[in-house]
């Protein structure tokens, strides 16, 4: 059906262009300005690290 | 309020409810099938569902009052079951150590030789123990980073003694004789229904408690856990697919053949070690070791740039177990590309785990439990750099086959997972039995150094068995012959071997001082240590709140 | 735009970790069942014989995977030492492939001939024995059990769904070919080559009845691996490039 060059270029092009476009993705989502705050607030929130205890749970 | 005791009761019904069709089951093959074995199993299914029905009656009242507002019970349960799973696991991997090195010790018994006992020790350690560890720790980890309780009243229960069941059923199996037959993928297809069930239990949990969170975001730990979960879900089932040749019986037969069976396999082999051993493992990391030093990540742009290149590229690697075999060449240039590309982010994770310790270096002196932490991430970061330089085909065609897989194997089992589950069970126990510390930091340091001791042991004996194996066997004398027959090769390799076998008995000890120093600090003796362990050491509720 | 879609949203979250993770198993995965040299063309492979199979069965249930590949790379002394290297073709009819990825013991790829069935049954009884160093355990127990024949033929009808050209005649025969095997100069036991050619009759001295042992499969599995492709006819160049 397919030969063994076409899935050896299919499988390589892909693959590079995949890792290319979720790379540059990433790095942009993790670079952008306005996320920079959002990132410092959600560790000390989540890790309780400004408290000596923990947040209380959410009411349910 | 009677609102809330509706469905209370009605989820207690639902739970009941459920462990019908289980029993049923059980009690057919207990019945119906022909095999001793399946018979055995029948009846643990049976068992196993009468005893969650009776849990779910027993335990409706108390299940409201928690001290912490968390759902912290089964938690509790998959810690102690870690400990408990780990050492038996430990335990048999020592004795086929020694089986290699003196092989009268398989005692020429069905259920004691090493073909039948090796799958029992993989999946005790990477299943029984590193899954319970997982499982502990994200229903903490979850709860704590979401402000949320866990989602469903018996879900998360289920979620914990399901899992018990399945490291029955697949363990005392191996030892029946019922196996697949696929490295890390023995349990049968029954065995794999079961996990599936529990483990589509353990996501919709995981999810609901995301869901109900109570700050904006999701912490990244939850995305190494949530990646953990749901790629693992998607191999086990592509991989498990099979038909049975009866439905009263244990055996059946993978779909797949040949040369696809083998790339399914260690696509999913590979990503059981990327998703199961690591992204799940950093989770604990991306968690465990900020708390600890109580600073935050190094930084969380790094952490975001980490998950998603690590997911991506560790999907790929899985050919580089088939280097110069009959896999198509395609596959193989494209496994070891990936492999060596995969480099990048998990250094990426490993400095980034370091580097929070930054600005508090002195800590790694000061407390063992942060020691243990740091220690896991240094072996992870030598693991994945061997990795990929033995995904190289040239040094492939040396390392494959030999025991330098062994050895590369264990230097992160060991070093990277081991460690990492030591320290943040250490984190855990005083934390969730409310206790204001470990019963004695003395005994983790001693338990750091005995493990650390024995991985040496047992990475470099692998090493130099392993390359000098590979090389006896490519070795070829001044006439162009063969040098070596293959058992001049096998008895080169025995004081390695032994030397091995020794260095896990190290490792061994050292698990037991962590169950001794775990039970007396459930148990509620009054620490022998306490000023000297840090304020994070104490369950929150104890801490003395940080100076003004 | 909203750039702090994953962390709100665990939902969109899942479906990109599976996006993300679906990608290298489709491109690596799927492609060996639709490409037609992946497996070369070769003459002389066949089902296992109901006897071969039971053995493999016996073979996977030890777990000797652990511990024997039978995976020969295209590697010089791997080829002097074990003979050709191995092909997909030679895997093709196994459920589940049993390539290995350790050799504490040796390749068995192309073990089938090279020991007599009573070297074979000797050695599994006490390695030790035959190989002073050996470090295999023993398998005592194997000539004592006797083999089920009961399940052989639903085992056949699995393996054809799974496929497996397993024909309607050798799945009725199953039973009688899995006895015939150890039944030498027997009528059952030339049908047998019919059906199965170069099927090897088992012979060693420990058996202690008429019907087969666990052994007796097992040796027969042995004996057959390698031995099926016609390499005098199998071309490496043209059509088989992998």
């Amino acid at each position: 059906m397919f030969s063994y060059e076409t899935v050896a270029t299919f499988s390589q092009v892909t693959s590079l262009l995949m890792f290319i476009v979720m790379a540059i993705g990433v790095v942009v989502y993790a670079m952008w300005p306005k996320n920079g705050p959002v990132f410092d607030a959600i560790q000390h929130e989540a890790l309780d690290l400004d408290r000596g205890s923990q947040k209380p749970v959410r009411p349910e | 309020m009677s609102i809330v005791e509706d469905r209370h009761r009605l989820s207690d019904g639902l739970a009941v409810f459920g462990t019908v069709p289980v029993i049923v089951t059980g009690m057919t093959w207990l019945t119906e099938s022909v095999e001793p074995a399946m018979k055995f199993h029948g009846s643990l299914l049976a068992l196993g569902g009468l005893l969650f029905a009776f849990f779910v009656l027993t335990n409706g009242k108390s299940l409201a009052t928690t001290t912490s507002g968390y759902v912290d019970g089964p938690i509790k349960v998959a810690t102690v079951a870690a400990i408990f799973w780990g050492i038996a696991g430990f335990l048999i991997g020592d004795i086929l150590a020694w089986q290699m090195a003196l092989p009268q010790l398989n005692l020429d018994l069905p259920w004691t030789n090493f073909g039948r006992l090796r799958p029992l020790h993989t999946s005790a350690v990477i299943f029984a123990f590193g899954g319970n560890v997982l499982l502990a720790t994200s229903f903490y980890v979850v709860q704590r980073t979401c402000h949320a309780r866990l989602a469903g009243r018996w879900a998360p229960w289920f979620v914990i003694w399901g899992y018990q069941l399945f490291i029955l059923l697949a363990g005392t199996g191996y030892l029946l004789g019922i196996t697949q037959g696929k490295e890390y993928a023995e349990p049968e297809w029954y065995a794999d229904l079961w996990l599936t069930i529990v483990w589509v239990t353990y996501l919709l949990v995981f999810l609901g408690t995301l869901a109900k969170r109570r700050e904006p975001h999701i912490y990244v730990a939850n995305w190494f856990y949530l990646a953990f979960i749901v790629t693992v879900a998607m191999l086990h089932l592509v991989n498990n697919a099979a038909v049975p040749v009866s439905w009263t019986g244990s055996k059946s037969y993978i779909v797949y053949s040949g040369v696809q069976d083998a790339m399914t396999q260690w696509w999913y082999g590979h990503n059981a070690v990327g998703f199961f051993l690591t992204a799940g493992f950093l989770g604990i990391m991306y968690y465990f070791i900020p708390k600890r030093v109580e600073r935050p990540v190094y930084s969380y742009r790094l952490s975001i740039v980490h998950f998603w290149t690590l997911i991506f590229l560790y999907i790929w690697a899985g050919p580089h177990h088939l280097h110069y075999t009959a896999l198509p060449d395609w596959a193989q240039t494209l496994g070891m590309t990936f492999s060596i590309m995969l480099w990048m982010p998990s250094w990426g994770g490993m400095i980034n785990g370091l580097m929070t310790l930054a600005g508090a270096w002195d800590k790694l002196r000061t407390d063992p439990v942060v020691r243990l932490l740091v220690v896991s991430v240094a072996f992870y970061g030598m693991a994945t750099f061997e990795g990929p330089v033995m995904s190289i085909k040239a040094v492939n065609s040396l390392s494959h086959y030999t025991d330098w897989g062994i050895g590369h194997v264990h230097s992160g089992a060991l070093g990277w997972v081991a460690m990492v589950s030591f320290g943040a069970i250490y984190c855990l126990v005083p934390w969730l039995w409310n206790r204001p510390g470990l019963y004695s930091m003395k005994l983790v340091e001693w338990h750091f150094w005995t493990a650390t001791i024995g991985i040496l042991l047992y990475i470099t004996a692998m090493w130099v068995s392993g390359i000098t194996q590979g090389l006896m066997w490519r070795a070829y004398d001044k006439l162009g012959f063969l040098q070596y027959s293959f058992i001049e090769t096998v008895e080169a390799m025995k004081p390695y071997y032994v030397i091995r076998a020794i260095g896990g008995m190290l490792f061994i000890w050292g698990s037991l001082i962590m169950a001794y120093n775990v039970w007396r600090t459930v148990r509620g003796d009054e620490a022998v240590d306490l000023a000297e362990q840090p304020r994070v050491a104490a369950a929150p509720a104890l801490r003395l709140q940080p100076a003004e | 735009m909203n750039h702090d879609i994953f962390e709100k949203n665990s939902l969109i979250l899942l479906i990109g970790i599976l996006i993300v993770v679906s990608i290298g198993g489709l491109v690596q995965i799927a492609p060996l069942f639709w490409v037609d040299s992946t497996i070369e063309q070769v003459r002389g492979m066949r089902p296992y014989t109901p006897l071969e199979q039971a053995g493999r069965d016996i073979y996977v249930r030890e777990g000797c995977y652990n511990c024997h590949s039978q995976m020969i790379r295209t590697l010089r002394d791997e080829v002097e030492r074990y003979g050709h290297y191995s092909l997909a073709a030679e895997s093709m009819y196994d459920h589940p492939f049993q390539w290995g990825s350790k050799r504490t013991g040796p390749d068995l790829a192309r073990v089938g001939g090279k020991y007599s069935d009573q070297w074979h049954a000797d050695h599994l009884t006490d390695p030790r024995s035959l190989v002073r160093e050996s470090i295999m355990p023993g398998y005592p127990w194997l000539a004592a059990a006797p083999l089920r024949t009961d399940d052989i033929k639903p085992k056949l009808q699995t393996l054809r769904l799974v496929g497996v050209p397993y024909t309607d005649a050798m799945i009725e025969s199953a039973e009688r070919d899995l006895k015939a095997q150890i039944n030498p100069e027997s009528r059952a036991a030339r049908e047998l080559l019919t059906r199965y050619p170069k099927a090897k009759i088992v012979l060693f001295e420990q058996r202690a009845t008429k019907e087969p042992s666990e052994m007796d499969a097992l040796v027969a599995y042995l004996q057959i691996l390698g031995q099926m492709v016609d390499f005098a006819t199998f071309d490496a160049s043209g059509p088989n490039l992998r």
